[in-house]
């Protein structure tokens, strides 16, 4: 016998349904506090939607001086300029330029003034400029994005089981998705393409979680015709926990790897990953399976079946 | 159950087979994979992991369309003044007509047929008081358009394949957009400001009937313009008035080179035989005036004529510095651009960070493998080690269809992959869980194998299907790096589907076959 075995010798009993109320409410004050948050705080929007310039810079010898660097590009009169150091070496320093007025071309003369600013004692490392142009258009394509995954997820599901499970994957994964945004606008974590990208991918992970606990759902429908709707959802919740626990056990450890191995650029994708674990998880088991018993799931399935049984009688 | 069909091993096996020999590339130094083969080579890499530069660049479409009315002006001026017509109000209305107005009826009607036939793309009306507007329909301008941004795309190509970078590549995007894509461009700065230039040039006699001065109070004599000097060197005017007419364009020639003459840069330049005719010819009629050479509007410099140059080859001075001659000389090989380019957004990233960044995602991979290597190992002991068996096949598999495909990995493409492997292993939890189940319910073990593939089957494919729509939409809205992310987390989720199921069995089957446990270890 594995360790594991010995851990979970029986299918544990946990009363998820009859906790639906409590989590009702956590579910609800969490997503209040996220549009507040937006409303009042907004985002911390990176160049990719903001427009702007990046400019990573790595200075050749010695530690960088940020009082003397914050001091030259302040009174360039580009408008805000805001400086970041980071790393061990204290050499590397993240300057960001706010989007200039008027077209792409005085973003690109933004630029070549800080590069003339700083001048040779700098290594260049990154440098990032999105016109107003292409932020607008980025902008577009993320919300697109995300809106439109999380209808085709609705729908997939919608047509591999009944219309209950699609709408309550729809709510589900719109429930992660508000809630990462509001992940991202409390912290005032950058927002960016790869953070479209975070939240696709928790939209995905977390319909992935729902699916399994759905399908099994489906499965013990057919198989317990007796039991009473929410038993049957507290059991089929409790037979795939052990799944969930393992699944989430996985992927938390490469998160966990990403955030502290992967790197500057990484580091809010996986940051923001880890939150979107436990959101995900949490409302597959609260919020996808609480919302079938709303919608009648037992009652709309046997009526069908008894309408197809009486059509099928001579 | 045990028992495999022959095709099914085969299958595996020759696929595994496949995955090693296409991902070994990966595995070598850089040196050693430019001596192999070009169909056997390790995935390319984003420009954010090997460093390079990247331009998103915007045709001018407006200066197109503005530029083609202007030229249908200067067709109807030289038309109605060859045939003596008095015209007024000529020029450009709205944004896709021109409009001319022939009052005196007599000499409408005789040029009425002529003027039909000088665009017959153009539709041709003839309203109110000898009114005529030629109109540019919405597809014709479209078609005009997209043989401008054609034309840049070609032009682009040229002048940054004349400055020796490595394995560039320019795609255009959309209607009227270039993306340029220079790995190991480290700092694009002289890229961006030879592309930002038109580099249109031109030879016009100077109007010597007015001067610059007079010219600047406002008063240009018609069919001559006013233009500025390049430099503003002392001793030489500020500006030039020449006349409109074009004696010869930049079109017409053929070569261009940086040379020296008397110590300072030039550059010397040869016409085709048809322009070096046209050149002749100018410079015949006009000996002793001055000739202006024209960049982008430009007075570069305007030497006099001392005598008729016949040998089609000429030079041309200015103030140049070296890399001035040599960039000019570049741009006039090169060809000018049909419209300006903007530069809409610029993303380069230095070797050291893309070298850092690869750093840092191998060593982040390589510590998430061995976490869920080491979990498998610990929850499910000899059938978690299977498992990870699997799992480094599906990485395996993963990287030879990537090389393979030619897909590119990014900084979030390796994100991707290293999610990948704990999302991978999902498959195998949720076998290994019925097993547990259906084991517990009393199950014999053939059986118990046999049941939890069949029915953990159908839960994996519906929830890989649901996260791949989420990725597949991700690749179609996103952009550069997102888009890798997108495809090694779409690749990897159908990879592991692959592994968890089909390798998994077979070695779980044929571990019992050879071992004969009377229950599974779960």
């Amino acid at each position: 016998m594995s360790f594991y075995a010995n851990l979970i010798a029986r299918t544990p009993k946990f009363d998820f349904v009859g906790k639906r109320i409590p989590a009702f409410f956590l579910t609800a004050a969490l997503i209040i506090g996220t549009f507040v948050s937006i409303a009042t705080k907004g985002f911390n929007f990176g160049i990719d939607f903001a427009g702007g310039i990046l400019v990573e810079v790595q200075k050749v010898e010695g530690p960088a001086d940020m009082a003397h660097m914050r001091d030259v590009l302040g009174n360039l009169g580009l408008g805000e300029v805001s400086l970041q150091q980071f790393g061990e070496s204290g050499r590397d320093v993240m300057v960001r330029v706010q989007k200039q007025d008027g077209d792409e071309k005085a973003q690109m003369a933004a630029l070549a003034k800080v590069k003339e600013t700083l001048g040779g004692g700098y290594e260049y490392r990154r440098v990032e400029i999105v016109g107003p142009k292409v932020g607008d258009e980025l902008k577009r394509d993320g919300a697109l994005a995300v809106g439109l995954s999380v209808l085709a997820i609705a729908a997939y599901v919608w047509f591999r089981f009944e219309w209950q499970f699609g709408v309550g994957a729809l709510i589900a994964t719109f429930h992660d998705v508000i809630l990462t945004f509001g992940f991202f606008s409390l912290t005032g974590m950058e927002f960016n393409l790869t953070s479209v990208a975070a939240i696709l991918t928790i939209a995905g992970y977390s319909i992935n979680d729902t699916v399994v606990i759905y399908d099994r759902v489906r499965e013990n429908l057919r198989k317990y015709k007796t039991l009473s709707l929410s038993e049957l959802l507290n059991q089929s919740v409790n037979e795939t926990l052990a799944r969930t626990f393992l699944t989430v056990a996985t992927v938390f450890l490469t998160v966990i790897a990403l955030l502290l191995l992967g790197g500057e650029v990484l580091h809010g994708f996986a940051a923001s990953l880890l939150w979107g674990l436990v959101v995900g998880t949490f409302s597959s088991m609260y919020v996808a399976i609480p919302v079938l018993i709303y919608f009648n799931l037992r009652v709309g399935k046997e009526r069908e079946e008894e309408e197809a049984a009486s059509q099928a009688a001579p | 159950m045990l028992q495999f069909p022959k095709w099914k091993i085969a299958l595996v096996l020759l696929v595994a087979l496949w995955g090693g020999v296409w991902a070994t590339p990966n595995l070598l130094s850089r040196d050693t994979t430019d001596r192999m083969p070009s169909w056997w080579q390790p995935v390319s890499l984003g420009l954010d992991l090997q460093g390079g530069s990247y331009l998103l660049l915007e045709v001018d479409t407006a200066y197109v369309k503005r530029e083609h009315l202007s030229a249908m002006v200067e067709t109807l001026r030289a038309t109605l003044r060859k045939e003596k017509v008095r015209y007024s109000e000529l020029g450009i209305s709205g944004l896709d007509s021109v409009k001319v107005r022939i009052s005196d009826e007599a000499e409408r009607e005789r040029v009425r047929a002529e003027l039909r036939k000088l665009d017959p793309e153009a539709q041709f009306e003839a309203g109110e008081g000898g009114l005529f507007t030629f109109t540019y329909p919405t597809p014709v301008m479209a078609k005009r358009i997209n043989q401008a941004v054609d034309q840049s795309i070609g032009i682009v190509r040229r002048r940054v394949d004349e400055l020796g970078t490595r394995e560039p590549s320019i795609q255009r995007q959309g209607v009227d957009r270039i993306i340029v894509q220079l790995p190991g461009v480290k700092n694009p700065e002289h890229i961006k400001s030879l592309l930002g230039k038109t580099a249109k040039l031109t030879f016009h006699l100077v109007d010597d009937t007015t001067t610059p001065d007079e010219a600047v109070r406002g008063r240009v004599p018609s069919g001559s313009m006013l233009l500025p000097s390049v430099e503003q060197e002392r001793g030489l005017p500020s500006h030039y008035v020449v006349k409109k007419r074009v004696e010869v364009g930049g079109d017409m020639l053929t070569d261009a080179q940086p040379t020296f003459r008397d110590g300072r840069p030039v550059v010397s330049f040869r016409f085709s035989v048809a322009g070096g005719k046209r050149f002749a010819d100018t410079t015949s009629a006009a000996s002793g005036k001055l000739l202006a050479i024209v960049l982008d509007d430009k007075v570069i410099s305007a030497p006099r004529i001392n005598e008729p140059i016949l040998g089609g080859a000429g030079e041309i001075s200015g103030s140049f510095s070296v890399q001035g001659a040599q960039d000019l000389a570049l741009l006039l090989r090169a060809g000018a651009l049909p419209a300006p380019l903007v530069v809409l957004e610029e993303r380069t990233v230095g070797p050291d960070l893309g070298a850092d960044s690869i750093q840092a995602g191998a060593v982040a991979s390589g510590v998430g493998l061995l976490l869920v290597v080491v979990f498998m190992v610990v929850i499910y002991g000899t059938l978690g080690a299977l498992a990870n068996v699997a799992l480094v096949l599906n990485l395996v598999i993963l990287l030879a269809l990537m090389s393979v495909l030619g897909a590119t990995l990014t900084l979030p493409g390796i994100a991707g992959i290293v999610l990948t492997m704990g999302m991978a292993v999902d498959a195998n939890v949720l076998i290994y869980e019925r097993m547990r189940e259906e084991q517990r319910s009393g199950r014999s073990i053939i059986s118990t194998i046999q049941v939890s593939f069949e029915r953990a089957f159908g839960t994996i494919l519906d929830a890989n299907l649901t996260t791949l729509a989420a990725a597949a939409l991700l690749f179609q809205f996103g952009s550069g790096p997102v888009r890798g992310f997108a495809v090694t987390l779409s690749l990897g989720l159908l990879t592991s589907m692959f592994t968890a199921i089909m390798v998994t069995r077979l070695m779980v089957a044929t571990w019992v076959r050879l071992r004969r446990p009377k229950t599974l270890p779960l």
